[in-house]
Order: structure tokens, then sequence, then C-alpha cells
């Protein structure tokens, strides 16, 4: 059976005016019908420029040098422009991070919406496209959805308009959504509603999601299987409450010990030490030897695949032993 | 590392090497600028010398016409001056009231615009008031104003003595609105940065705080202003004489040269509006294509890929 | 909204009241109307008379009381040189330049804005760099040459247009309008691209700007993630956006364009306020000038209140908030 969502091996750089970066370094992950995955890890680790990947939406001057991005079988980094055009919006949905931004100030609600349902059904009425957008405002909670309909973006609070992005990514009933930090401009009181409320359409309507972010609580709540991103690639990947429960990778161990849960009252939080490098900075071998406090010779030398911990969940690191190490790997 | 050296590594330098086009307006303006300052050696007659121009020279064509002399390589004016020096004498004008007026607009401008962006409060609201409404009015029609006015109530030939502190300070305190309100901006994004508040709670005062911390981040979007300001005083200025309401025939500038050739093209002298007029250009050209360079390379959006 | 425009009106008042101060000085400090008025040959006493009848020894501020009266009546002084009313010689030279005025503005609007948009939607393609190089020496290059080099080429070289003047014009009422005629068109149409030709390039260059300036934004990014056709996205989400910081900015250029008349009105013998404004000068028609100051004082103050209120009808962000 076909997954929704394969993403083998992909590379994305940056043609920067001072040379070339590589921005992800082989990238591979896989997603099922209606499954949720997080996709975690700082600023700079590549995670967004993963997700705008998914529907060749990179900003220039970035692009994807190589991999592949099979949707259903069908490779999405290299179909045609009109192709992908009627798979965005239409069977892949994204949510972007600030609402007030994403929403084109000068155009109303109602607008936003019909024209993306116009857009992929062009043969649709204007009463049932406007029935369709109160429907999904509805499922959303917006209340007097007839009213909002005419408004424009500055009249909402900050939580209604990403609920109303919300409800743009139901309206074509698309099979994935990709959601690139949804909550972070939020305030804390509503991170946890628009959660709760994207996973429940989920789950009801068997939506895949790819949640990216750099917030492990939320991604611990929400997903069922995480990867965790460190300087371009993939260092552990297993289902959510193994790998918070009992990471496999260093980076991961340090991630969830920096949590404030994992220190006890009164006592300093754990740090890991020193900082993910620039894309221009990544060192040989391992990216992350330079601050691993389980670094070997080796992890200076030979840059580890993804495989399988102790107790299953996939991890980049020669912690792990592997038959492929003795070869040159990537 | 040393300033030169911190210069040659920068991005300003990097992009300026690679770009023709801004090497070669920067080549023409310096031509030009250096001419305008050693006028006196340059040119070959002193045009404001009764001694040396003799109405029977009047009119001239160009060397390379027909009735072109050598002595003369661009012709001669309808008073008999010599086109290349009276040019080169018009040019120099033209450039220092557009460097004066750029200095008076920037100097109040800026200092303005630092203060009134980092106290904010009642200071600020009245100058962006009177900001607002000076700009909504064209500086162009103002000075125009002016000059006919002051023309009318001095007569024209005390107009002559005072026209160039005059036409620097007309143009001058019209246009300070547009530093003002430029730094103002880079004050009021500056002023919310974590060194400005480390630095007031190190107990800086708040003039050190400005100049020695804000406004060396202003400096780029000044210099950028600067240059199409030139540019646009140096019009301006051409604009006025053509009128008649700028420097006048005795000491003309480009502009009142073109004036004075004006009528005469219809009978054929066309070099006495057309050469100062190309010169005028090419002067104008150099400026705003280095502007367009320098706005370029200071704007972190545009990427060229 | 209300609040807005209340506001905006308020400093237009302030405005035309500084204006007519400005006005009045001028008027108190060049030339002597009762010499325009009497000649040279009437006496000494005569003269006084003249000037106590005429109100001149009043306090300024009677005077000035006087003065803005009449204003607000309509009443901007007598012209010395042409002996008559002074709004009546401005009304009779109005149309002249709002003609030119209108016709430029048409080219502009008309040019402007697709070479704006195309170039900011392919600005590598080669239409869109030489447009680029084009209109930088377009800007450099002033008002008055431009008409210059026009004149010489069109008028003395290849004798296809006229050199001055209006042409034939067809009266409509009071207005004298040249727009009727083909002789009237061949008349306006080189002083018309002189004036927009400074202007047409800056405009040009504005729209592409700021379009790719929107076109950065993350609302257009969001769009292009909705799947919507490049038209859908370039010409409703981007031009919208586009066109609001160059409203405003049209608004203050229609200041500028009035010097420019001056300027164009100059070179090609055009009887139109710029070029009565010139004579004026020469002239020492004081009365004339403060009349052309005060018109030319109050369309900007007009043009610029109009402009900011429409800005506020059609950004949706005023409109309903009320706040900027």
């Amino acid at each position: 059976m076909t997954s929704l969502l394969e993403v083998k091996d992909l590379v994305i750089k940056f043609a920067l005016r001072s040379g070339e970066v590589t921005a992800t370094n082989g990238v591979s992950f896989t997603l099922e019908k209606g499954e949720r995955l997080g996709l975690v890890g700082e600023s700079g680790a590549g995670k967004s420029v993963t997700g705008f990947s998914i529907i060749n939406l990179i900003s220039k001057p970035g692009y994807i040098a190589s991999g592949e991005v099979n949707f259903l079988g069908e490779d999405l980094a290299r179909v045609s422009d009109e192709r992908i055009r009627s798979i965005r919006g239409n069977r892949i949905s994204m949510i972007f991070q600030d609402p007030m931004m994403t929403l084109n100030p000068v155009l109303t609600i109602g607008t936003q919406m019909t024209e993306t349902l116009h857009q992929h059904n062009p043969k649709m009425s204007k009463e049932e496209a406007r029935n369709i957008a109160l429907d999904k405002l509805r499922k959303v909670h917006i209340p007097s959805p007839e009213k909002r309909l005419d408004q424009y973006p500055h009249e909402f609070s900050g939580g209604m308009r990403q609920r109303i992005i919300i409800a743009i990514a139901l309206l074509t009933g698309p099979e994935l959504i990709i959601a690139d930090e949804p909550t972070t401009a939020l305030d804390v009181t509503i991170q946890a509603e628009i959660m709760d409320l994207l996973m429940e359409l989920c789950k009801t309507d068997d939506m895949g999601l790819i949640l990216i972010t750099h917030d492990l609580a939320v991604v611990a709540q929400v997903t069922q299987n995480i990867a965790v991103m460190y300087a371009g690639s993939v260092v552990e990947k297993g289902p959510t409450a193994q790998v918070v429960a009992d990471p496999q990778h260093p980076y991961t161990q340090g991630l969830i010990a920096a949590l404030p849960q994992s220190s006890g009252h009164g006592e300093r939080l754990n740090q890991i030490p020193g900082m993910m490098p620039t894309l221009k900075n990544i060192p040989p071998g391992c990216s992350f030897n330079p601050r691993c406090p389980h670094v070997m010779d080796v992890c200076r030398q030979q840059s580890p695949g993804l495989r399988p911990g102790k107790n299953g969940n996939l991890a980049a690191c020669h912690l792990y032993p592997d038959e492929l190490d003795n070869s040159s790997a990537v | 590392m040393n300033r030169l050296d911190k210069f040659r590594e920068s991005f300003l330098w990097y992009s300026f090497k690679r770009d023709k086009v801004a090497i070669a307006s920067l080549i023409v303006l310096m031509v030009l600028v250096l001419a305008a300052i050693f006028a006196p050696l340059i040119a070959p007659y002193n045009p404001y010398d009764p001694e040396m121009i003799d109405i029977m020279n009047s009119e001239i064509p160009p060397a390379w016409e027909e009735e072109g002399v050598a002595e003369f390589l661009l012709g001669t004016d309808s008073q008999g001056r010599d086109m290349l020096s009276t040019m080169i004498y018009g040019m120099r004008i033209s450039i220092i009231i557009g460097l004066g007026a750029v200095a008076l607009q920037a100097i109040l401008g800026v200092l303005i615009g630092l203060f009134a962006g980092y106290h904010g409060g009642r200071l600020d609201a009245f100058f962006m008031r009177a900001a607002d409404v000076q700009l909504s009015f064209s500086y162009l029609m103002v000075a125009i104003f002016m000059s006919a006015i002051l023309q009318a109530v001095v007569g024209v030939a005390k107009f002559g003595e005072i026209a160039i502190p005059f036409l620097v300070l007309v143009i001058g305190l019209s246009q300070w609105p547009q530093y003002a309100r430029t730094v103002r901006a880079s004050v009021l994004a500056e002023r919310k940065k974590e060194y400005v508040e480390a630095a007031r709670v190190a107990g800086f005062t708040s003039s050190r705080i400005i100049l020695d911390q804000i406004f060396p981040n202003t400096l780029s979007p000044i210099l950028v202003l600067s240059t199409i300001q030139v540019a646009n005083a140096v019009m301006s200025e051409a604009a006025l004489s053509f009128l008649g309401l700028g420097m006048p025939i005795d000491r003309p500038s480009l502009g009142s040269l073109i004036n004075s050739g004006f009528e005469l093209i219809f009978s054929g002298a066309w070099w006495i509006t057309a050469l100062p007029g190309l010169l005028l250009v090419i002067l104008v050209l150099s400026i705003n294509m280095l502007g367009d360079f320098l706005r370029d390379v200071f704007n972190p959006k545009l990427y060229k890929g | 909204m209300i609040a807005f425009m209340i506001r905006r009106l308020f400093q237009a008042l302030i405005v035309i009241f500084i204006i007519s101060v400005i006005g009045f000085a001028i008027k108190q400090s060049v030339g002597d109307p009762v010499r325009e008025l009497t000649g040279i040959s009437v006496s000494e006493e005569e003269r006084d008379e003249f000037r106590e009848k005429l109100g001149l020894n009043d306090p300024w501020y009677v005077q000035y009381g006087r003065f803005f009266g009449d204003a607000i009546q309509g009443d901007l002084g007598t012209s010395f040189f042409y002996k008559r009313p002074a709004t009546e010689v401005i009304l009779e030279k109005a149309p002249a330049t709002l003609e030119l005025v209108l016709v430029s503005s048409l080219i502009i609007l008309f040019f402007s804005v697709p070479l704006g948009v195309f170039s900011a939607i392919k600005p590598d393609s080669l239409f869109s760099r030489a447009l680029m190089g084009s209109s930088i020496v377009g800007v450099s290059i002033p008002v008055f040459l431009t008409a210059i080099m026009m004149v010489y080429l069109f008028s003395i070289k290849l004798g296809w247009l006229p050199s001055f003047g209006r042409g034939e014009l067809v009266m409509l009422g009071g207005w004298g309008t040249g727009l009727l005629t083909v002789d009237g068109w061949l008349h306006i149409l080189m002083p018309s691209i002189a004036l927009s030709s400074i202007m047409l390039p800056l405009f040009i260059r504005l729209i592409r700007s700021e379009m790719m300036e929107v076109l950065e934004s993350e609302y257009i990014k969001y769009a292009w993630a909705k799947g919507l056709s490049h038209r859908r996205v370039w010409f409703v989400h981007a031009f919208k956006n586009t066109l609001l910081p160059v409203i405003t900015v049209g608004g203050v250029q229609l200041g500028v364009t009035i010097a420019f008349t001056i300027l164009t009105e100059t070179v090609f013998q055009w009887q139109g306020l710029g070029f009565m404004f010139m004579e004026a000068v020469e002239r020492s028609d004081a009365p004339l000038l403060v009349a052309y100051l005060m018109f030319v004082g109050i369309v900007m103050v007009g043009v610029n209140t109009i402009v900011d209120l429409i800005y506020g009808l059609v950004n949706p962000t005023i409109r309903i908030a009320g706040v900027k």
C-alpha cells in the first residue's frame, strides 16, 4: 500500500551570493493516511524548509537539489507547475506561522476562503462555495459566521485568525495538512485550544498532519510519531511516546532533559552546551559531535546514518553500531 | 583589522567591484567634480572676466562645425563667452549649490529626526506634523515663489549677488523632512533593540546613546537618500535658473545657460542650449546611477541569486 | 473613519490659513498698488488720498481681515497689468493648465501601471531591465530640457508638431477646450508628454518596487500555498496592496506637477496659469502673484485632502477601525 507521503533523501540547497549552502542533507520520512507526524528541531534546523519543499514552495534562492517527495506515489518535486498548483491548497493544505501576516489585509475573509474553492472547482456556484465556507467556519467554532465572512482580517483576534486559517485548510477536504509552527505566534492560553482543535479535525476527517515545531510539549500531545531534526538532518525517528520517554540520540536526550519538567523544583535547568552550527559551518562527521557528551573518534570522521537504537527508534548515532558504518556513508 | 581592511572586505566594496555601471558612474562623477574644483586651472578662459569677452565673438558654433574655430572648442554663447569655460564654471556653481543645499537639509533633518525619534512625545508629534505639511507642498513651487518674491523685493541686481546662498537656503530648508522622516524611522526601529536598553541601564545620557549607538545604524539610509537629494537639488537649481529665478546670466549655472540659448535654437544656434543640457544630464545621471547602486547594496531583501 | 476625516479636514484648514497669511505678507511687501493703479502723473497729495481710500494706512490686522474676507468671497484683488480682477484672469487661464495636467495624468496612468506591474512580475526579463535603465535616464533629464529637445526635434527639424500655443479652441461655456479639435490635440501632445516625462519613470519605478515588496510578503506566499493561479495572485492579492501607497505618493506628486507646469508652459508658451505666473513675476504684478499662490495652495491642499480621504476609504484597515 502506498504511503500518503514518502520523502526520500531530500537535499535542499540555497544559492546565495557568497556560494551554495545545504539546508537539508538527505531527509527521509514516511507518513501514512491519517497519521500525525511531528517534525521537531530548533530554528535553522531545516524543518520549515522541509515542510515547504513538500509542495515545492521554498523561497528563492532555495531549491530542491535531489531526492523525492512522493505523494501517493507521485513525485511532487518533479511534476509540472500546473499539477503542483492543483495539489496545493486542494489535497495538501498548509498552515503558516503568523496568522496576521498570512491573511491579506485588503480582502475579506469570505473572499479569501471562496477563492480557494473556486480555484480548484471552477464550476462551483458562489452560493455553494459560501455554504462550504460557512460550514468550515462553524467547524472551527467561529461564532456568527455569516457576518464574519464579510469582515477583514484586522477585525479578528489572533486566535480567531488562526482558526480561520485552519478553516481555509479544510475547505477542499485535503488528505494532508502541513502546519508550520501554528501556535508560536499565539498566546499560551490559546495555543492549547488551537492544537486540540487541529487534532480533533484530523482525527474526524482522517487527515494526515505534519506538525513542524520547536515545542516538544505540543508535539508530545498531538502527534503519533516524531522526527527530530538537527543541522539539516533527521537524527531520530520513532513513535512519539517512545522518543520522549526513552530518547536514543544524544541531541534528543539533551532536548528532553532541557524541558522544565525534567528538572526538579528549584534546580537549574539542564542545557546542551554550545549552539547548533549555521549552515555554513557544519562540522565534518556527525554534525552534533562538538556538543555531544558521548562523542567518540569515529564521530568526528564519519557521519552516521539512521539505524535502530536500543528500543527500536531510529537514531543517527555511532552509539548504536550498524553494518553500514564502515562503508562511506553520507 | 584596520578600517581600510574592513572596507575592502565589506559587501559594499565587493558589490562595487563587480558592478561596471557603478564604477563607470563614479569615474564620470569624479571627473566632473574634479573639473569643477579645478575650474580656474582647466577652463581655457575666465568667463567672468569682462576683458576676455568680446561681443563680436557671439554665437560661434562648436569647433567641429563649418563656421567653428579651434579657440572656442564648444562655440560661444550670445554674449561671446567661451562655451566650454562657461559650462565648467556653471557646473561648478550647480555642484556647489547642490552639495550645500543637501548638507543643510541633511544636518537639519538628521538632528531633528534623531532627537524627535528618540524622545518621542510632543516634540516628535510637532515635528512630524510640520514635516507632513511641508512635504505636501511641492518644494519646487515654494522655491519658485520665494525666488520670485525676493527678486521683486530686492531687485534683479541684488538678487544676483545673494543668489548662491539664497538658493542653498531655499532648497536646503525645504527638504529637511525627507531626512527627518528617514532617520526617525531608523531610530524608532533601533530604539527597541536591546543594546539601547543596555546602554540606558548602564547610565549613558540620551545624547550619547543617540550619537554613538543609534546614529551609525542610520547611516546607510542617509547615504542613499543623499544621492537622490543631490541629484534633485541640482535639477531644482537648474529649473529655477532656467526660469530666470536662479543664477543670473552674468554668473550662469547650467540652467541659466540653457535658458539663454532657448530662443536661439530657432535660429539654429543649438549648442548654447544642447551642450549645457547634455552636461547637466550626465552629471545628474551619474549621481542617480550611484544612488541606485547604493540602494541595491544596502537593501538586504533583493536577492540577485 | 469619521474621526480620521475630521482630523484631515482640520489639518487642511490650518494649512489654508497659513497660506493666506503668507499671501497677505507678499501682498504687503511687493509692489506699490497706488503707483500701479494711478500712474506717474498724479500728485503726491492725490496719491496719499488714494492710499487712504484704499485703506492702506489701516493697521495690519484690519487689512488682513479685509484681505481674508474678500478672499473667501472670491475677490483676490485686481491685477496691475490686466486691470481686471485677479480671480477673473485666473479662471480664464485655468482651463489651459487643467487640460494639460489631465492629459498628462492620463498618459502616466495608462503607461505606468502596466509597465510597473510587468517589470515587478518579471524583473529579469530584457524588457524590464531596459525599462529600468531608460527610466533612470528619464528621471535625470529635467522637464524643460525634454520640452526643448522635443521642440527641436518635432517642430524645428521635422516640422510635424506646432511649437507654441494651444491651437484651435472650442468654447464650452466659459471653458476654452483644445481637446475637441485635431489642431488642439496636435498642440497639446508635446507639452503633455514633456510634463509626464519625469513622472512616468518615477511611477513605473514606484509601482515596480512596491509590487516587488508586496510579492515577498507572507500573505502572497500563502496565496501560492493555496494553489491560486498566477493571475489571481498578481492581480487580485498583490495589486490592491501595491496601489495603496501609490495613491498617497500620487497625491504629493500632483503638487510637483504644478511646479512643472510652470516650466513646461514657459517652453511651449502655453497660455495657462504657469505662463501667467512667469509673466506676473516679470511685471511685478503682486495681486496676480498672490492670487496664483492662493489658488495653487487651495488646489494642492484640496487634492491632498481628497487623496487622503480616498486612501482612507480604500484601505479597509482605516475604513473600519478608523485608526491609522
